[in-house]
């Protein structure tokens, strides 16, 4: 090869680098066999801890569920794992066609108009919702009401910093509110009034922006029924293994008339010389690659791989099987929920208000309880004492269909001994 | 051949998968919550078989191509093989199945894989600390440049703008925008590379960064970086690396010793973790000392070999992301470095260099070369002289191309080239292979005196032909603006919804 490019050598295809800077090796290990590389990494794999699925009985924002061996089954197809972007919209028909599904999906679940491919997370899904509602009303304040993920928060505070645009907590809206955003179910687990924040948002010209949980849309009003503008979330409960916190998957639908401020990847329907259908990356003009500076977001790409887990998902779930996990997840949480409250000193942190499978309830001796929980193997609630001042020994638990019966009975067994 | 939707292969005799039932006397939602705050209808999701569903979405995976499958000289974007062996090490449960709010003392060794590879990304493009957080190469820049801004806020400097070269990514100047600054653009001279002068023209006590890459979009090594890192640090400003094309040089040099503050990798580029369709993909982005302040929280510490999250970090610019970032794309690039080693990664940047440089050979002539060689891991040609001649333009070659199962190289970019084909090998291409290709694009040059409307018409090999995107576009305005029900961004049930 290099007789045809016409050197002698490796080095004079590096001409250009000053030898100042070239470097005589990296420090680093040399390279290992497949065999010697896993037993390495499994010995980490190893220093960890795992919880079963059915003992795990903390959330905040990722759970455990039921993942049908459907959805890895497809999504570890190479043509699928290892394919690019779809910039070449004829050689990349299965990927697209995947999102298409996933924003048709999405946009179902949420009763909105259109659904973007995919963002990073649930947090920067908050925080790009948060720049679509600054640039539609020209308002630079954004309002978080109630129990929004603190992460989310944070990351909508970071993104915020960059464009100017002010994080308030609470209170109420004003003409200088750019968007409400709520969360339904809230991080503790609790129902929000949702038609009221709506309302309350429109009132003053401000956008409406529900934060909400995928699998909660199967039983509980979703985000275009009670007028929200845009609706968000994260979806790593739609087949997504927790994976200490990622990857997993952000998705935004909104009304038609927020379409062109999407940021990100969208793909729409197009047909070739034949008349056949196929499907294309659609409105590029609002993004990076065209825009440059004035693209509505930086984002260049989606979570795809993520998105085609969760169309697999809730493919195979169907309306009815969603249903089904939404309502056990239910029923299990709350018996659960009654169980614990019943303990001596146990009491449910906010009685009055409802909420699906995770609740927040005040325990005596929280951290004690959840390392007298781990020695039995199981994954007790979580402190969110850590984020909120105000909720001092409070502990959200969280049941979903892999927690069984006995599972429960465990885990009071264990609190009892 | 196209593939049906789910939506159109459902069928409401379709009876829901077998799941667990609560198995224990509880409520149900219906008997505890109010009407309103019920859903009146169940959602549209599409109801199918299990057969079904596998074979829909098998059917969907042959209409793609792939890296598993076919060459993608696609420039820019690093399309190297993706070792299997990082799939299996992602899928250990000890990693998959951990909970990201376990207790540190349970998760020591994602603590410690997330530890190991912050030092090896450290040790191959020469920075002090990395942050692992940002999931993607954009959200990297992006997180860069508000250290890059709180820095210089901490010393009193109100720096508003950065500068960005003609050439590059779209992504910089877009990035730059979303952390508050005004975009200034610097040429290249006619080498393609940074001009210098104008560089000069354009620093000012105003400019907060210069966000570059090296080699550049055209392949081409900034030979003058040292002066230009002088330059811009003598204005007090810093300098910016975008690291989509680091597969030019790992274990020949590195940004950090060019005076680079600010690194940004791509995992899913140059560490070959897959890019799963557009994403995940991670962007870990790695500072000098100065920096490390700034860094998103929270950052890991290790301390007598215990590992921990800091997340008491009061200068930090905050959280980017969710819990860790996309610790299963760490978890990948971690196992690749590992099986390379130092001795491997330099090797691989080397081949990258070589393959470029053979290709860019064979490839002369038959397309224009608009810079002199030798280039690193890419280069970029020209399909000027076939438009003008033959009205053939880049785009025609690219989906010729796909005719001859080749995936497309990077078309109409850099800016600065008209008719651009950016096209890089990577390492993990054999000779044959860029041999085949190199071939195929002849006979495309060929067919392009002979047969131009030929070109035009392809490709007609795939799935499907060449789709329109302007009627796409006009049936997505008509919709937009309420002219049409047809919402083309997604499907939607002719008259009832499939519940």
């Amino acid at each position: 090869m290099l007789e045809t490019i016409g050197v002698s050598s490796m080095n004079d295809l590096l001409v250009d680098i000053p030898q100042t800077l070239r470097l005589e090796s990296l420090q680093l290990p040399a390279g290992l066999s497949e065999f010697e590389t896993m037993a390495q990494v499994t010995a980490l794999a190893n220093r960890n801890r795992v919880f079963a699925d059915r003992l795990t009985f903390r959330g905040g924002g990722v759970y455990r569920r039921f993942i049908p061996a459907a959805v890895a089954a497809v999504t570890s197809k190479p043509e699928f794992y290892t394919a690019y972007t779809p910039y070449q919209a004829e050689a990349s028909q299965g990927t697209l066609q995947a999102i298409f599904e996933f924003q048709t999906l999405i946009a179902e679940l949420a009763g909105l108009d259109v659904a973007n491919a995919s963002l990073y997370d649930g947090a920067t899904a908050v925080a790009e919702a948060a720049m679509m509602a600054y640039v539609h009303t020209g308002r630079n304040e954004v309002l978080v009401s109630g129990y929004v993920h603190p992460e989310y928060v944070q990351v909508l505070r970071a993104f915020g910093e960059g464009r100017g645009i002010k994080v308030r907590k609470g209170g109420e809206p004003n003409k200088k509110t750019a968007a409400v955003i709520f969360q339904q179910p809230d991080f503790l687990g609790l129902l929000v009034d949702p038609r009221a924040l709506t309302a309350a948002a429109h009132e003053v010209g401000a956008l409406a922006i529900a934060a909400v949980d995928p699998i909660s849309l199967a039983i509980l009003a979703p985000p275009g029924e009670y007028d929200a503008d845009i609706a968000v979330g994260e979806g790593q409960q739609l087949g997504l293994p927790p994976s200490f916190g990622g990857p997993h998957v952000g998705f935004v639908a909104c009304k038609r008339e927020l379409v062109r401020k999407l940021p990100g990847r969208l793909v729409g329907t197009a047909h070739d010389a034949a008349g056949r259908r196929g499907f294309v990356l659609a409105l590029a003009a609002r993004e990076q690659h065209i825009r440059r500076e004035k693209a509505t977001s930086n984002i260049c790409t989606n979570h795809s791989l993520c998105a085609l887990a969760a169309a697999v998902y809730l493919t195979y779930m169907g309306p009815y099987g969603l249903r089904q996990v939404a309502e056990v997840s239910f029923t299990r949480a709350h018996v659960l929920a009654e169980r614990l409250a019943a303990l001596p000193g146990w009491e449910l942190a906010f009685p009055e208000r409802q909420f699906l499978n995770e609740f927040p309830i005040r325990v005596p001796k929280g951290s004690a309880v959840v390392r007298k929980l781990a020695r039995k193997g199981i994954l007790g609630g979580l402190d969110v004492n850590r984020w909120f001042r105000e909720l001092k020994g409070v502990l959200t638990f969280t049941c979903t269909e892999v927690n069984d019966p006995r599972a429960i009975d465990e885990l009071l067994q264990a609190l009892a001994s | 051949m196209t593939e049906p939707l789910s939506f159109e292969l459902s069928r409401p005799a379709v009876d829901p998968p077998r799941l667990p039932d609560a198995n224990v006397a509880g409520p149900s939602p219906a008997d505890v919550l109010p009407r309103g705050a019920l859903r009146a209808k169940p959602p549209g999701l599409p109801r199918l078989s299990e057969p079904e569903i596998m074979r829909h979405y098998s059917r969907m995976a042959s209409l793609n191509y792939s890296i598993s499958e076919n060459f993608y000289p696609l420039g820019s974007c690093t399309m190297k093989y993706n070792p299997v062996v990082n799939e299996a090490a992602a899928a250990l449960p000890g990693f998959a199945e951990l909970h990201p709010y376990q207790d540190e003392e349970t998760v020591q060794g994602a603590l410690e894989l997330m530890w190991r590879l912050e030092q090896a990304l450290c040790a191959i493009v020469g920075v002090d600390r990395v942050t692992l957080q940002p999931a993607a190469g954009a959200h990297g820049e992006w997180t860069a440049l508000r250290m890059i801004r709180a820095y210089q806020h901490s010393r009193g400097e109100a720096r508003t703008e950065v500068l960005v070269p003609d050439s590059a990514h779209g992504t910089n100047p877009a990035s730059a925008a979303l952390s508050g600054f005004q975009v200034v653009e610097v040429k290249s001279g006619g080498d393609g590379r940074i001009s210098l002068a104008d560089l000069e023209s354009k620093l000012s006590p105003r400019t907060s960064a210069l966000m570059l890459t090296n080699p550049n979009t055209l392949g081409l090594f900034e030979r003058e970086i040292l002066d230009i890192a002088e330059l811009v640090h003598s204005t007090g400003a810093m300098l910016y690396y975008d690291g989509a094309n680091l597969n030019a040089f790992m274990g020949i040099c590195r940004p950090g010793d060019m005076g680079f503050d600010a690194v940004h990798m791509n995992l899913h580029k140059t560490f070959t973790t897959p890019h799963g369709g557009g994403g995940p993909g991670a962007g870990p982005v790695g500072v000098k000392s100065e920096l490390v302040p700034f860094l998103p929280a929270p950052t890991v510490e290790r301390t007598n070999g215990r590992l921990t999250l800091d997340h008491k970090r009061p200068q930090s610019i905050g959280r980017v992301r969710s819990f860790y970032g996309n610790f299963g794309m760490l978890v990948r690039a971690y196992t690749y470095i590992l099986a390379m080693g130092g001795d491997g990664l330099s090797q691989a940047s080397r081949d990258a260099v070589l393959s470029a440089n053979y290709l860019r050979k064979l490839l002369d002539g038959h397309l224009e070369m608009p810079h002199d060689g030798p280039c690193m891991h890419e280069f970029v040609a020209s399909a000027h002289n076939l438009t003008v001649q033959d009205g053939v333009r880049a785009l025609d070659v690219a989906k010729a191309l796909l005719d001859r199962e080749f995936y497309a190289p990077t078309v109409y970019f850099p800016l600065v080239v008209p008719e651009a084909i950016m096209v890089e090998p990577t390492e993990t291409e054999s000779k044959a292979t860029l041999d085949a290709f190199a071939q195929a694009v002849r006979e495309i040059v060929a067919q392009a005196k002979t047969d131009p409307q030929g070109l035009h018409q392809e490709p007609k090999r795939t799935p499907v032909g060449r789709l329109d995107e302007v009627a796409a576009a006009r049936r997505i305005n008509a919709y937009l603006q309420g002219q049409s029900e047809d919402p083309v961004l997604r499907w939607k049930a002719a008259a009832e919804s499939p519940s």
